[in-house]
């Protein structure tokens, strides 16, 4: 049941990002079928005016049939929607990867198809098994100790002490800042003579010399892959927080009196029932993180010598930096494949738990 | 929670008419935009017509010149008036190229020079021979740049070139003078780097930048751009990463624009920079700071410098006959003699025309490096054309890993050629 009800929970605060089509889609009808039940949005109280016939105009089969045209008033904008900006730009993608989509395809509107040369010339490139390895690196390294500090945060600020709720509000701070900020800020504090975190980890005595974060090919990984870490711990910390309000305390009470210690009441009790919790969060940042553009491009713009291009930017750089169209997308819909497993693995994270329940 | 107010439903009812209606303005702007919708932005009213300019200038001194001089020419024209939009140099290729797939590119825009056949090849450009533009008395390797398939579509008034800046302070407390050859420049840089100062600094940020910063070293080496790994590029190469390795410049310049250089230059923490003349407005503006130029030192004392041509050209889109004549008109006018002259001045550019150019060098010695090197300059696309730039990346590709990596010069450049040639 505890489980449930976290599980829950978070597939409605990631919705918006990981399946905004169907999830918004099917929510709307849903909603107005239970209009009863005071969800407060817009659609549930027209119901409830409807039904109560209140008004001039107030006949049954009427007011169900106007309800009807609200629904596709609702529904209709969002398939509109869905079908302008994420069916058709996924298709043309689709497409233009088997084109050889040149500057002069622009005005003439005609590009001819290429078959798989794309795909061939972009595997074949010298610098591709490298972006890849980058992109393996960054993506395991960010879930790694985004996930790890997330869930050390949440299980601390699971103890009652004051001023827990202040911490907890301004470690999100993180996640409100726009990108554009955080990744700049983090560039200038990185400057490898000036920056203000190399002046302290000196002073510290952590380091002997200055570290070269941005401006060596075997720091800058490390370098966007510690400022997307330091992005991503409030989501993980918020959600499995969320998770850990669902573990009931008696749980941990009777732990105690058996004599658990802390480690075995973390690793027999939090760590079993945040399991659903734990797919879904890792699940969702890796989808999260595979994608990351605007980070790496604030911060290194992939280099240098691509040192920290991953396919992301490297799709980037290939469109509007030298210009092969049909390259960049056969790139980008590499991206789009691996973001189709994983959502497929997060739907049925998702599912699983809860039939499991019933 | 329910309010139930009277008019409670009339209301949501219009919620929902009006996400019908605001659905239907998303479908017609974003599925609808497929078709031509370029001259809706026609004649104004009192048969004035409004001509759109693109450019990306983005700091003064051009920002600041550039809507005078259109609102000048647009007068002297008549019966137009000239719009100007600008955007930030990395989005304006991407927004060219969509606006030509719209058929609605800008009556008058700005590119860089070397991205001009990139445009130029999508074929929505007029072209200025046949509109009966004259080139005669231009540096011929500015009107290669703006050529395309044996027709001009974009000219310059002014262009612009690198030189090498020397804080003259620095240079006279080490008793030393500006450098002609590299040998005498890799000692200048050694010596001048000291107490906290660096010898050199240059841009070498992994896009055109970058290339363009290393073009003047590695043509001058006799290199060139089909071959990127021949025995010159990698002298050039190598000179550049011994400045790094030995400290005599920072390591940062992988991540410097040429605008950051010139904040190390203004602030004295570099004693030379290699930039363009753009930077002189600024530059003598900043009381306390003495400097010169010189052109950039050759490998031996009997080469000559070749640096690349820099700078933008203006540029015609296809619209309708009325408004094309208009926008030729008002290049025209950019162009004639005295404004091109009076224009580069102010923008920190060396005039197109030969003749102006030479007669601003004589009376102006910061500009005589830039003028004595702009004769034998070269155009970037003049060996490569549209495949200019994939083989720019591959090459500012090679100067961060030689530079920032430990790869040596030869296998840097050995990687450059074979990205290029893919």
């Amino acid at each position: 049941m505890t489980s449930k009800s976290a599980a829950f929970s978070v597939p409605a605060a990631a919705a918006t990002a990981a399946g905004p089509g169907t999830d918004s889609g099917r929510a709307l009808p849903d909603r107005d079928s239970h209009s009863h039940s005071d969800h407060g949005s817009g659609t549930g109280r027209s119901g409830q005016g409807g039904r109560g016939g209140r008004g001039s105009r107030g006949g049954r089969p009427r007011a169900r049939r106007s309800t009807a045209w609200r629904v596709a008033g609702f529904v209709v904008p969002v398939w509109i929607y869905i079908l302008c900006f994420y069916v058709y730009p996924l298709i043309a993608n689709v497409r233009m990867g088997f084109q050889d989509y040149s500057v002069s395809s622009f005005y003439s509107g005609s590009a001819p198809y290429v078959g798989f040369a794309n795909y061939r010339s972009v595997f074949h490139s010298p610098q591709f098994a490298g972006i890849v390895t980058n992109t393996l690196l960054f993506t395991l390294g960010s879930l790694v100790f985004q996930f790890g500090i997330g869930l050390a945060l949440a299980v601390f600020f699971r103890r009652k002490f004051p001023l827990n709720g202040v911490l907890r509000s301004l470690l999100l701070v993180p996640w409100l800042l726009p990108l554009v900020v955080s990744g700049t800020v983090w560039r200038w504090m990185m400057y490898a003579d000036s920056g203000v975190l190399n002046r302290m980890l000196l002073n510290l005595h952590v380091i002997t010399h200055p570290v070269p974060w941005l401006v060596s090919t075997t720091w800058s990984l490390t370098a966007v892959t510690l400022v997307n870490v330091w992005v991503g711990i409030p989501f993980n910390m918020v959600i499995l927080y969320g998770g850990l309000q669902g573990v009931p305390e008696q749980l941990y009470e009777a732990a105690a009196i058996d004599g658990a210690n802390a480690w075995q009441r973390f690793r027999r009790i939090t760590w079993p029932m945040l399991r659903p919790v734990t797919l879904v969060v890792l699940t969702l940042g890796l989808i999260y993180t595979v994608k990351v553009f605007d980070v790496i491009q604030i911060v290194t713009q992939g280099g240098p010598a691509n040192s920290s291009q991953t396919l992301t930017t490297y799709a980037y750089n290939l469109s509007f930096q030298q210009l092969e169209f049909g390259k960049g997308a056969a790139v980008g819909n590499l991206l789009i494949l691996v973001a189709i497993v994983f959502a497929a693995l997060y739907l049925r994270s998702v599912r699983e738990p809860e039939g499991r329940n019933r | 929670m329910i309010s139930g107010a009277p008019g409670r439903r009339p209301a949501t009812t219009g919620v929902g008419a009006l996400a019908v209606a605001s659905a239907c303005l998303l479908v017609l702007t974003a599925c609808g935009s497929g078709g031509s919708s370029s001259s809706s932005s026609g004649a104004g009213s009192g048969g004035v017509l409004t001509l759109n300019e693109t450019d990306y200038y983005g700091s003064a001194p051009q920002n600041t010149q550039i809507q005078g001089v259109l609102d000048e020419c647009a007068t002297q024209v008549g019966g137009v008036k000239v719009v100007h939009h600008e955007l930030p140099r990395e989005q304006l290729m991407p927004k060219l190229l969509q606006q030509a797939s719209s058929k609605s590119l800008p009556d008058l825009l700005l590119v860089d020079n070397p991205d001009l056949q990139q445009v130029a090849s999508t074929g929505g450009l007029v072209s200025l021979s046949a509109a009966g533009l004259s080139t005669d008395g231009l540096f011929p390797s500015i009107v290669s740049a703006g050529a395309y398939q044996g027709q001009i579509y974009g000219i310059a008034p002014g262009v612009n070139g690198l030189a090498l800046y020397y804080n003259k302070d620095l240079f006279a407390a080490a008793g030393l003078t500006p450098p002609t050859t590299w040998d005498e420049l890799t000692a200048d840089a050694q010596k001048l780097t000291a107490g906290g100062k660096q010898g050199i600094a240059f841009s070498a940020v992994g896009n055109e930048e970058g290339s363009f910063q290393f073009e003047p070293f590695f043509w001058t080496a006799g290199a060139d751009l089909k071959t990127l790994n021949s025995p010159q590029a990698v002298q050039a190469l190598t000179l550049w990463k011994t400045f790094v390795d030995k400290g005599w410049a920072s390591k940062s310049v992988v991540n410097w624009t040429q605008a950051d250089v010139d904040q190390q230059f203004a602030a004295g923490n570099v004693a030379m920079m290699v930039n363009g003349p753009w930077q002189l407005p600024g530059l003598n503006a900043k009381t306390g700071l003495h400097f010169g130029t010189v052109p950039i030192p050759v490998p031996s004392a009997s080469a000559k410098p070749v640096t690349p041509l820099g700078g933008e050209v203006w540029a015609v889109g296809h619209s309708n006959a009325g408004r094309e004549a208009k926008a030729v008109a008002v290049v025209k006018c950019l162009m004639s003699p005295d404004r091109a002259s009076e224009w580069s001045k102010d923008a920190g550019y060396i005039p197109s025309n030969q003749a102006a150019a030479a007669q601003l060098g004589a009376s102006d010695p910061q500009l005589q490096a830039f003028v004595t090197e702009i004769a034998t300059a070269q155009a970037r696309t003049a060996e490569l054309g549209t495949a200019y730039p994939k083989v720019s990346t591959a090459l500012s590709t090679a100067i961060q890993a030689a530079l920032a990596g430990g790869t040596s010069p030869q296998d840097a450049l050995n990687q450059a050629q074979s990205q290029a040639g893919s």
